[in-house]
C-alpha cells in the first residue's frame, strides 16, 4: 500500500478476502440455535387460497411451524408498499394493490408465498415446504400488458381497476402536435424494451435472530441499502422499532438494483424468528430467485420523431405501457416516470417532447429498478428512432446525431432536466476515432468476401445519476431524501476510519473512499479504513444504486473531510503558534508555510485526543460527521459504437469490436470505473442478443434458470475498447458524474443499430436471437426478390 | 446416513452426513469452509467449482458421499493472504472481481485451465471457451480474461526459472 490520491489506479483494498475464501457473505453467517426457513409457493399465477393443511409437514423430522398469512396479519405485519407516489393526469393518485409478505386470500403471481416452513435443516425445511398442502382455486389471468389494459381482462387488484395504476404524462402535448403539424418528415417505430432478471450472482439470503431479554431483532440480509430496510421495516411493515432493530449487509454478491427492495422473505424471517423463537436463516435457490426477485424493463412504446427539412428535430411524441408485475415493488413507480421520460432528450435539442405513460398490473413477477432503471428503456428508445430516422432521411447515422447535439450550458430540456455540462462532440469523436468508423465500408466488404453481413451501431446515450436533490425528488413524489452521510473519525493515532451510508456490494468503496482520505492528508491508504453496511455502525444512509455513491456518498465524505481539515489545522496552529490560514497539508503532515516548522498528522490527532493544550474552547478529539444533499442530478454521456457480424445461414450474431466513449466527470479511481463499464456493457449485450424473463400465458415463467435464461458468458462478448473524457460536473466538490449503470445503458441500441445495419431491417426487437434475426434476413432477402 | 471422509485441502476429514448431502454443503456447512459459494443449483454457474483428485468439479452437482476417499481442494486450499497463488494474484492485479460471489469457482477454473492446458499455452479465445461454465455477472469477463492469461505466463516464466 501506499498514498493513492484521486486518479491513482489503486489495486483494490477489499480483494484479498475474496480471492482467498474469506468474504462473509449473508450465507456464511451463523446465529447458535438457528433454524431454516422454506417458502411455500403459488404454482399458479392468479389463485383464490383457499385453505392451507400443515398437518402433515408438521409431523415430519425437525419441523417447528409452519406459519401462514393469517397469523402475520394477526401479528400486525404491515403490507409491502411503494414508497414513491405517482399521480395520473387527471390528479388521481397511482392505485396501489395490498401486498402481504404471506398471501392468505388471493396470490396474483407464480412463485408468491402462502406459507413459511421452519425447521433444523435446510433439506427438512424443503421437504416439509413440499409437504404443505394448499388448497387454489384458479382464477383467469393476465400476463401480457396491452392486453391487461384491454376491457375485460382478468381484474389483478380491487383497487386498479382494469389493472390500470397511473395514467401519467410528461411535457407539452399541444407543443409538441403542433411540432409534428410542421414537420417535413416523421419517423414512427414501435419499440419494446424486453423484461430482464436482474441476477446478482449471490441470491437473496437473510438471517434473522430475537433477542427476546432485549426485545431486539438482528437482521443479516442481502441489501443495498440497510439502513433504508431498517426504516421501512420499522415505519411500514410494523416489524421492530428502529431502534430494536439491527441490519447488517455485510459483503453482498452483487445487487444491480434487485437488492435496493424490501423483500416478503426477509420480513417474515424477521417476524417468524420472535414467534418461533430461534433464529432463521433463509437463502433463495435461484429459480427462487428468478420467481420473486424483482425484475426489470419491460415497456411498450411508440415514438415519433418529427423531422424539418434541414433534419433538425422539432420533436418526440411517446406512448408507453410499462408492466409492473403482479405488486407495486418500492419504487416501481418511479422507473417508468421519472427516472425514464425525464431523459427522452437524450444528448438533443429537441424543442418539444410529450410523453404518455401507463403502468399495469399483471400477473407477473413485481419489476422494478434494474440497472439503469427506466435510462435504459429511454436511450433504447431515442437512440433506436435516432438511428432509424437517419437511414430514412439518408444521412450518416454520426452527422445527423452531430446536428442535434445540444452545445450550450446549461440547458434546459423540455421534460424537467436541467444537464448542467457535457461534451457530447467530444465522445461522440473518441469513440468513430476509436472505431475506426470511416474504414467500415472496408470492413463490411471483406466480411462479405466471408460470407458475412457486418454491421455498425451508434448510441449517444446520457443518464441522470447523483440521485438525488432531496427537495426535489421530494416534489416529485418521493417518499424519502436522496442525500448522503458520512462520518470521518480520526483515531488518537493517526489512522482514520471513514463512516459512509453508502453500501458496497462489488463497486469498491472501500479502496475509492480510502483514496479521498489519503490525497487529503497525504496518508497511505492502509491507514484508512471503510465502514459501512450497519445499521449499529452507520448512523443513517440511503444506501447504493442509482450510480449515486461518487457524486452523492463521497460528497458527503468531503464535506466531513472538510470540517476534520479545518479543526486540524487549528490545533496545528496553535500548537506551532502560527496562523491558521498559514497551514498546509503536506505528506501527512501539517506544516507552517515558508518554515521548517511541521507536525505530522499522527501528532495532531494525538493532541486533539490528549486534550492538554488545545485552543481556548475548543472540544477534544477529532471526528466529523456531514451529511449531502444533492444540487442537481449528474449527465453521465458518452457514445458507443458496436460492430457485428451476422452469419446468413444461422442469424447467429458476433459482437466483433465494441467501442465506448464515457464522459463520467473526474474519476478516482480508473481501473475500478473500467471494471463497472465492461459489466454494465456486458449486460447491456446479454439484453440485446440473449437475455429475455419469457412467460408462457398461464404466466409460467419458461426461463427461471440458467438451463433456460440465457445469461451472458465469456465468449458471448469481446474484450471491450474504452476512453474516457472530463467535462467536470459542476454541482458537487469532486465534478463527479457516476459511472454505475452507463454500460447497460448505452450498449442495447448500439448493438441492434448494429444488427439492423447488418441486414438490412430496422424492425427487430431484443432479444436480437439467431432465430429472429434469421428470419427477418431472409423475409426480406424474399421480399426483395417478389 | 453415510460416513465419508476425504482430504480436503491437505487435511483428512471424516463426518456422518445425510446420503443426499452435497460435496458443496459438505465443505460448507459441515467444514466451515466459505470460499465454495452456490449461485444456481444447476451446475451453470461455477460458483462453487472445486478440484477433487486434480480435476474442476461442480460441488453442487456431486454427492459427498461420491467424494469419499478423495484428494479435495477448494479455494482456502490454494493460497493464503500472505502466500497467494498467481492466479489469485493476478486476479487482483487486473481487478478481475468485483462483489467476489463467482470469484472462488473463476480461480479454481482458471487453476485447472492452465494445468491442462499448460502454462503459457492460453490465449483469450481458448480462456473466453473454457469460461463456458462459469457465471459472471460484474466484470463483464474482460479483467477475468486478462488475469487467467497473466497468471498463465507468468507461471509459465516461473516454470522457465525454476528449471
Amino acid at each position: 500500500m501506499a498514498v493513492e490520491g484521486i486518479g491513482a489506479r489503486a489495486l483494490r483494498k477489499e480483494d484479498k478476502r475474496f480471492i482467498t475464501g474469506k468474504g462473509k457473505y449473508t450465507d456464511d453467517m451463523t446465529m447458535p440455535g438457528m433454524g431454516y426457513a422454506a417458502f411455500v409457493r403459488s404454482p399458479h399465477a392468479h389463485a383464490k387460497v383457499k385453505g392451507i393443511d400443515a398437518s402433515a409437514a408438521l409431523e415430519m423430522p425437525g419441523v417447528d411451524a409452519v406459519l401462514t398469512g393469517d397469523q402475520l396479519v394477526g401479528n400486525g405485519i404491515g403490507n409491502l408498499i411503494c414508497g414513491w407516489m405517482i399521480h395520473s393526469k387527471d390528479g388521481s393518485p397511482m392505485k396501489m394493490g395490498g401486498w402481504r409478505a404471506l398471501e392468505p386470500e388471493i396470490v396474483r403471481h407464480v412463485g408468491q408465498a402462502v406459507a413459511v416452513v421452519v425447521a433444523d435443516t435446510q433439506a427438512q425445511a424443503r421437504d416439509a415446504a413440499d409437504a404443505v398442502v394448499v388448497d387454489y382455486e384458479e382464477l383467469p389471468a393476465v400476463i401480457d400488458p396491452l392486453a391487461a389494459l384491454e376491457a375485460g381482462a382478468p381484474q389483478i387488484h380491487p383497487e386498479a381497476e382494469g389493472n390500470l395504476i397511473y395514467d401519467w404524462e410528461i411535457g407539452d402535448e399541444a407543443a409538441t402536435n403542433a411540432a409534428f403539424e410542421k414537420a417535413a418528415h416523421v419517423t414512427r417505430m414501435e419499440i419494446h424494451n424486453n423484461r430482464l432478471v436482474p441476477n446478482a450472482m449471490e441470491p437473496r439470503a437473510a438471517l434473522a435472530g430475537y433477542d427476546a431479554a432485549e426485545e431486539h431483532y438482528t437482521l443479516y440480509t442481502t441489501s443495498q441499502n440497510p439502513h433504508v430496510a431498517r426504516l421501512v421495516l420499522s415505519a411500514f411493515y410494523n416489524v421492530a422499532p428502529e431502534n430494536k432493530l439491527r441490519v447488517i449487509a455485510p459483503d453482498v454478491g452483487g445487487g444491480f438494483g434487485s437488492k435496493i427492495y424490501i423483500y416478503p422473505e426477509e420480513m417474515v424471517c424477521l417476524w417468524a424468528s420472535k414467534r418461533v423463537g430461534r433464529p432463521i436463516k433463509w437463502v433463495s435457490d435461484r429459480t427462487e430467485a428468478f420467481l420473486t426477485d424483482a425484475h426489470g424493463r419491460d415497456h411498450r412504446s411508440e415514438a415519433e420523431l418529427a423531422l424539418d427539412a434541414d433534419n433538425k428535430i422539432l420533436g418526440l411524441r411517446v406512448k408507453t405501457v410499462a408492466n409492473l408485475g403482479a405488486y407495486m415493488s418500492l419504487f416501481s413507480s418511479s422507473v417508468p416516470t421519472y427516472l425514464y421520460a425525464t431523459l427522452l432528450s437524450g444528448q438533443y435539442d429537441i424543442p418539444a417532447i410529450h410523453a404518455n405513460v401507463k403502468t399495469v398490473y399483471t400477473n407477473t413477477t413485481p419489476v422494478d429498478a434494474y440497472r439503469g432503471a427506466g435510462r435504459p428503456e429511454a436511450t433504447y428508445l431515442l437512440e433506436r428512432i435516432m438511428e432509424t430516422a437517419a437511414r430514412e432521411v439518408g444521412l450518416s447515422p454520426a452527422e445527423f446525431r452531430r446536428k442535434n447535439f445540444i452545445r450550450s450550458f446549461p440547458h434546459q430540456t423540455p421534460v424537467i432536466m436541467c444537464y448542467d455540462a457535457g461534451d457530447y462532440d467530444a465522445t461522440l469523436d473518441a469513440a468513430l476515432k476509436a472505431a475506426d468508423y470511416d474504414g467500415f465500408a472496408a470492413r463490411k466488404a471483406e466480411a462479405a468476401s466471408r460470407g458475412k453481413l457486418r454491421g455498425i451501431g451508434l448510441s449517444c446515450y446520457i443518464e441522470a445519476c447523483g440521485i438525488a436533490p432531496s427537495a426535489a425528488v421530494g416534489s416529485l413524489g418521493a417518499g424519502v431524501g436522496l442525500w448522503e452521510s458520512a462520518e470521518v473519525r480520526v483515531n488518537p493515532v493517526g489512522s482514520i476510519e471513514v463512516l459512509t451510508g453508502s453500501h458496497s456490494h462489488g463497486q469498491g468503496h472501500e479502496t475509492t473512499f480510502a483514496q479521498l482520505i489519503s490525497e487529503r492528508f497525504g496518508l497511505d491508504t492502509n491507514a484508512v479504513s471503510i465502514v459501512h453496511g450497519d445499521t449499529d455502525k452507520v448512523q443513517f444512509g440511503m444506501g447504493t444504486y442509482g450510480s449515486r455513491s461518487g457524486a452523492v456518498g463521497m460528497s458527503a465524505i468531503v464535506k466531513a473531510l472538510d470540517k476534520v481539515e479545518a479543526k486540524a489545522k487549528k490545533i496545528a496552529a496553535h500548537l506551532m503558534e502560527a496562523s491558521e490560514g498559514d497551514i498546509q497539508i503536506e505528506g501527512g503532515e501539517l506544516k507552517v508555510a515558508g518554515t521548517d516548522k511541521k507536525l505530522t498528522f499522527t501528532e495532531v490527532a494525538l493532541a486533539a485526543y490528549t486534550a492538554h493544550n488545545l485552543p481556548e474552547g475548543m472540544e477534544p478529539g477529532l471526528k466529523e460527521g456531514a451529511f449531502y444533499d444533492p444540487t442537481n442530478f449528474t449527465f453521465p454521456a458518452g457514445t458507443y459504437v458496436c460492430e457485428v457480424e451476422v452469419d446468413p445461414d444461422t442469424g447467429k450474431t458476433e459482437v466483433v469490436n465494441f467501442v465506448a466513449a464515457d464522459d463520467f466527470g473526474n474519476i478516482i479511481n480508473p481501473m475500478i470505473v473500467e471494471g463497472q463499464v465492461h459489466g454494465g456493457i456486458t449486460q447491456g449485450i446479454g439484453q440485446a442478443l440473449l437475455e429475455n424473463a419469457s412467460y408462457d400465458e398461464n404466466g409460467q415463467l419458461l426461463t427461471a434458470s440458467y438451463m433456460d435464461y440465457c445469461m451472458p458468458r465469456a465468449d458471448d462478448v469481446p474484450s471491450y475498447n474504452l476512453s474516457t473524457h472530463v467535462t467536470a460536473c459542476p454541482g458537487n466538490p469532486l465534478g463527479m458524474k457516476g459511472c454505475g449503470e452507463a454500460g447497460a445503458i448505452g450498449s442495447p441500441p448500439a448493438v441492434i443499430n448494429a444488427i439492423t445495419d447488418a441486414i438490412g431491417d430496422n424492425n427487430l426487437s431484443m432479444p436480437a436471437s439467431p432465430e429472429k434475426v434469421w428470419a427477418l434476413y431472409h423475409a426480406g432477402l424474399k421480399q426483395a426478390a417478389e | 446416513m453415510s460416513k465419508v471422509s476425504m482430504v480436503l485441502n491437505g487435511k483428512t476429514v471424516s463426518a456422518d452426513v445425510e446420503d443426499r448431502t452435497l460435496l458443496v454443503s459438505f465443505i460448507r456447512d459441515v467444514r466451515g469452509l466459505t470460499g465454495t459459494h452456490v449461485g444456481c443449483d444447476t451446475s451453470q454457474c461455477g460458483a462453487c467449482v472445486v478440484h477433487v483428485n486434480g480435476k474442476a468439479v461442480k460441488s453442487c452437482t456431486m454427492l459427498a458421499a461420491q467424494a469419499d476417499g478423495a484428494d479435495v481442494v477448494t479455494l482456502e486450499g490454494i493460497g493464503t493472504a500472505d502466500n497467494l497463488h498467481p492466479v489469485q494474484a493476478a486476479f487482483r492485479e487486473h481487478h478481475g472481481l468485483q462483489c467476489g460471489f463467482c470469484t472462488p469457482g473463476m480461480i479454481m477454473t482458471a487453476v485447472d485451465m492452465i494445468n491442462r492446458h499448460g502454462a503459457g499455452n492460453l490465449d483469450e479465445a481458448t480462456i473466453r471457451h473454457e469460461l463456458e461454465g462459469n457465471i459472471c455477472r460484474c466484470t463483464g469477463y474482460h479483467n477475468i480474461v486478462k488475469a487467467i492469461k497473466a497468471a498463465s505466463d507468468q507461471m509459465a516464466g516461473m516454470a522457465q526459472a525454476a528449471e
